[in-house]
């Protein structure tokens, strides 16, 4: 189903099983971290927050139908977070890695 | 009699003060960069005139951090940062792809108020007192200790990270949606594509800065233990956040004036560029890698050895890109039909002179030389070298070659090439001089220094005058030329380019008509159609 | 010419770029156009990507507005994942997950406000889904205020009053840090949704969106559903460490 200006229109009911999932996931999330499950609670987690937040990103800002430069750009963003994740991590976590010296 | 241009098309302060156009907008932000770049200059004096003994006579030690201070933050966030962006890009970026503006006007000079504003937080800090902490604003000195003006510089710096981003954020929406028919990505002109690769770091690293020095803030007033390790802070995170956007920051300094130059080379060379899609992929590999090599900043902080050898190698790695392009200007410039006009002098420092920059940076990128040279003059000539022998030349060559377009004037050649002459001989007296009593030992940030340097500061002094009085010519010959100067033609260079097809000075619309595109832009031969990958 | 250039060349080369007389209907303002068309664009289609595509570049550069407060949380964490546990404990996860359902309801609704202009429903309709959205964005901020007011009683803010009776007080202040910095960043991106929201209602119930034009709408949705998205994140990080050490 398309508006006048052929911008796709998504059916409600698309919108209301989106939703639904939302909730799923925030209950999921809840529920597991209730659980000891050593770093596996993390893992699981972050899953799911990156689920929702994909669905939000896929439906209701919908991505889904858009252009790739709108893809590609809306991918960048947390790219780049991860870079600076990443780097900054890495020289946290090798402090101490060469014996003798206290990084 | 003068026919309608964007100049005279609409009369006093409102008009100019309320516009819409992107090249009344590139004006405003020319006179006041120009201010700044006065501002910033005042500073340096101080520093210099220092500098002449090696005791500490002239001024206290803070007075002294004040001065450096305030030299980096107004030259660094007020004059390099939006320099060309702001006044070039501005002006020539919807001509070159065949627009009438660019995407957002609106948003074009809101983005000139908000750096307004910063700048009159930063003044405000000046003129009350000053910073002392660095432009680095390192902690935990600036959140704990410093007793100066911190959180309105630090404001100032937020608030025209903003001005920055809608910037960047124009630039990017602009080139991808706004290109006539017919001018494909590879048709561009390289002016075009190293602007885009500016603003990918303008979105991409600026909020990080802004969120950095907002925090410093927070942690001056509230207390909330981010950075100071006396309430459990970690004052290297400071240092990763703040140089995860200032390294990228001198690519912002520099792309722009490496697309001037691949523009002006072409023009006085008559020939096209050698390697068009080497340049244009270039731009984007300096700035997509430049934002993984932060690190080389804080080798002797406390950074891990592993983590500073990752930063060591990929910083070699983003030399490449530029090494590309200096080779391509070079086969640009080999066998071409070359006229020394003034812009091209311009050129031909630059090359040379961030040549030098470059290569010294390579050898701060190894870990081992920049143990010895960190915190010296050594460092202070690498980044000067690349951004006022780079950045400064590129943005003087950019403003010559297009003033007759923008101001619909010639200026005084004669007078154009004295002063790029005495620009490069004072640039060069200033700075050389430092890079040999910085490899010897000078630390920088300090206001005296042992005797048997002063040979090296003298000299350094004397030449910053002679470069002073370089960059005070064009502004007086420049303002005379907007009374006196021959009216330009529409391409007085035999140019190729969009900007050259319309009159000098443009009309507002730029366009009549919408062009239609057919050949890439630089076509100075009738070669094969460059660029097609 | 006076000035010491040589004679340019003026002639380039023939028929690269026709400017004049090459079909730009534009010109003259014969045409009839939506009032709403920017006359630096070439149709209402262009000009939509372009606003559209103009605020994912403004939220990319919000994700790294936030990112680097997540990055302190990263470092912090990593080195004391036991304070960070043992101070999520004090967070109440029943607002908080409340929260989080207020603002994914607030989502759809924003959803459903851009469809209803999408299909050019009526004002009253428009003007419904999006002070939907205004009351629950509100409802969040209400109980953000209800939480903030308690971790004032409970010593729970850094500074010269924080006070923690916990196995690690300097985790536990940095926690606290952290937690105010980032949902108080979030809370005013909240409200500056909030301000957005009352202009787009406003323009909407003068009837100025329909299928034609409703980019405003849109482009608000896309900066509602961003700060619904950072919540989702600060949500698991900030209230659910410790929580399978049992809830206080």
């Amino acid at each position: 189903m398309s508006s006048s200006n052929g911008h796709h229109v998504a059916p409600v009911s698309l919108y209301l099983m989106v939703f639904g999932a939302l909730m799923v996931g925030t209950i999921l999330t809840v529920v597991v971290a209730k659980f000891d499950l050593g770093a596996l609670n993390n893992v699981l987690m972050l899953s799911i927050a990156c689920a929702k937040a994909l669905l939000v990103v896929l439906f209701f800002m919908h991505v889904r139908w858009g252009t790739r430069l709108t893809w590609v750009v809306a991918g960048s963003g947390f790219f780049w977070l991860l870079i600076l994740f990443t780097l900054t991590m890495s020289d946290y976590m090798s402090r101490g890695w060469i014996p003798g010296t206290l990084r | 009699m003068a026919t309608l241009n964007y100049l005279n098309n609409g009369h006093g302060l409102k008009s100019w003060l309320l516009t819409k156009d992107h090249k009344r907008i590139a004006i405003l932000y020319l006179v006041s960069i120009t201010a700044f770049f006065f501002i910033g200059g005042l500073f340096a004096l101080m520093i210099r005139l220092e500098l002449l003994t090696p005791a500490g006579d002239l001024l206290t030690a803070e007075n002294y951090n004040k001065m450096f201070t305030m030299h980096g933050v107004v030259m660094v966030f007020f004059f390099l940062i939006p320099s060309i962006p702001a006044v070039l890009g501005n002006f020539f970026i919807p001509i070159m792809i065949g627009a009438k503006d660019l995407a957002f006007p609106r948003i074009n000079l809101l983005s000139w108020y908000i750096y307004i504003l910063g700048g009159i937080f930063t003044m405000v800090a000046a003129l009350s007192g000053g910073v002392d902490t660095g432009w680095t604003f390192y902690t935990p000195y600036s959140t704990a200790a410093a007793n100066s003006h911190v959180i309105t510089a630090a404001l100032g710096v937020f608030i025209t990270g903003f001005s920055s981003i809608l910037t960047g954020l124009n630039f990017i929406v602009t080139t991808h949606r706004m290109r006539a028919p017919g001018m494909t990505w590879f048709r561009l002109p390289l002016f075009v594509w190293s602007h885009y690769a500016t603003s990918l770091i303008f979105i991409l690293g600026t909020p990080v800065i802004a969120i950095t020095v907002l925090l410093v803030a927070v942690e001056r007033v509230l207390h909330f233990g981010i950075f100071d390790p006396a309430l459990g802070g970690d004052p290297i995170l400071f240092q990763h956040l703040f140089w995860f956007y200032s390294h990228p920051a001198v690519y912002i300094m520099i792309l722009p004036a490496m697309g001037v130059i691949s523009e002006v080379v072409q023009a006085y060379s008559r020939k096209n560029i050698f390697g068009y899609s080497f340049v244009a992929f270039s731009s984007l590999a300096i700035g997509i890698i430049g934002f993984f090599v932060w690190g080389h900043h804080i080798f002797v902080a406390g950074q891990s050895v592993y983590a500073g050898m990752i930063f060591s190698i990929l910083s070699f790695i983003v030399a490449i890109p530029s090494a590309i392009k200096v080779f391509n200007w070079t086969a640009t410039i080999y066998r071409g039909s070359v006229s020394l006009e003034s812009p091209m002098l311009y050129a031909f420092g630059f090359i040379g002179l961030f040549t030098i920059g470059g290569l010294t940076g390579l050898f701060l990128a190894a870990m081992g030389l920049d143990i010895h040279v960190h915190d010296t003059y050594f460092i202070v000539a690498h980044f000067h070298y690349i951004m006022v022998g780079g950045a400064i030349m590129g943005y003087l060559g950019g403003l010559h070659y297009w003033w007759p377009k923008i101001t619909g004037r010639m200026y005084p050649e004669a007078w154009a090439k004295f002063a790029a002459l005495l620009v490069f001989v004072g640039f060069n007296l200033t700075f050389f001089p430092q890079f040999l009593v910085g490899y010897l030992g000078m630390p920088r940030r300090y206001h005296m220094y042992p005797p048997e340097f002063q040979v090296f500061n003298v000299l350094s002094t004397a030449g910053a005058t002679v470069l002073a009085v370089g960059y005070l010519l064009p502004m007086i010959y420049f303002t005379y030329s907007l009374f006196k100067g021959a009216i330009a033609p529409a391409n007085p260079w035999g140019a190729k380019g969009l900007e050259w097809e319309i009159a000098s000075p443009p009309p507002t619309e730029n366009f009549p008509v919408t062009p239609i595109v057919t050949h890439g832009t630089h076509q100075y031969a009738p070669s094969k159609e460059v660029g097609v990958v | 010419m006076s000035d010491g250039y040589p004679q340019a060349p003026t002639a380039g080369l023939p028929g690269r770029v026709a400017i004049h007389g090459a079909g730009d209907p534009h010109d003259g303002h014969s045409h009839p156009h939506h009032p709403k068309l920017q006359h630096h664009f070439d149709d209402m289609a262009q000009q939509a990507e372009a606003s559209t595509l103009g605020m994912w570049v403004f939220l990319v550069t919000e994700i790294m507005f936030f990112g680097g407060l997540f990055m302190a949380y990263l470092l912090y964490r990593y080195r004391s994942p036991e304070g960070f546990a043992e101070a999520s404990n004090h967070l109440n996860v029943i607002w908080g997950a409340i929260n989080t359902i207020v603002l994914i309801v607030s989502s759809l609704t924003m959803a459903m406000a851009v469809r209803s202009a999408q299909t050019s429903a009526r004002a009253q309709v428009q003007v419904g889904w999006l002070a939907a959205t205004m009351v629950f964005g509100a409802a969040f901020l209400g109980i953000k205020a209800i939480e903030y007011a308690d971790k004032f009683e409970h010593h729970l803010v850094p500074g010269p009053n924080f006070h923690w009776t916990g196995t690690y007080p300097s985790a536990a202040e940095q926690f606290y840090s952290l937690y105010f910095s980032m949902t108080g960043l979030h809370a005013l991106h909240m409200i500056i949704g909030l301000g957005i929201m009352t202009v787009i209602s406003i323009m909407a119930w003068r009837r100025q969106f329909d299928a034609h034009y409703y980019t405003p709408v849109e482009v608000a949705g896309l900066y509602w559903h961003f700060v619904d998205i950072v919540w989702i994140f600060l949500f698991p990080l900030l209230y659910l460490i410790g929580y399978h050490y049992g809830a206080h």
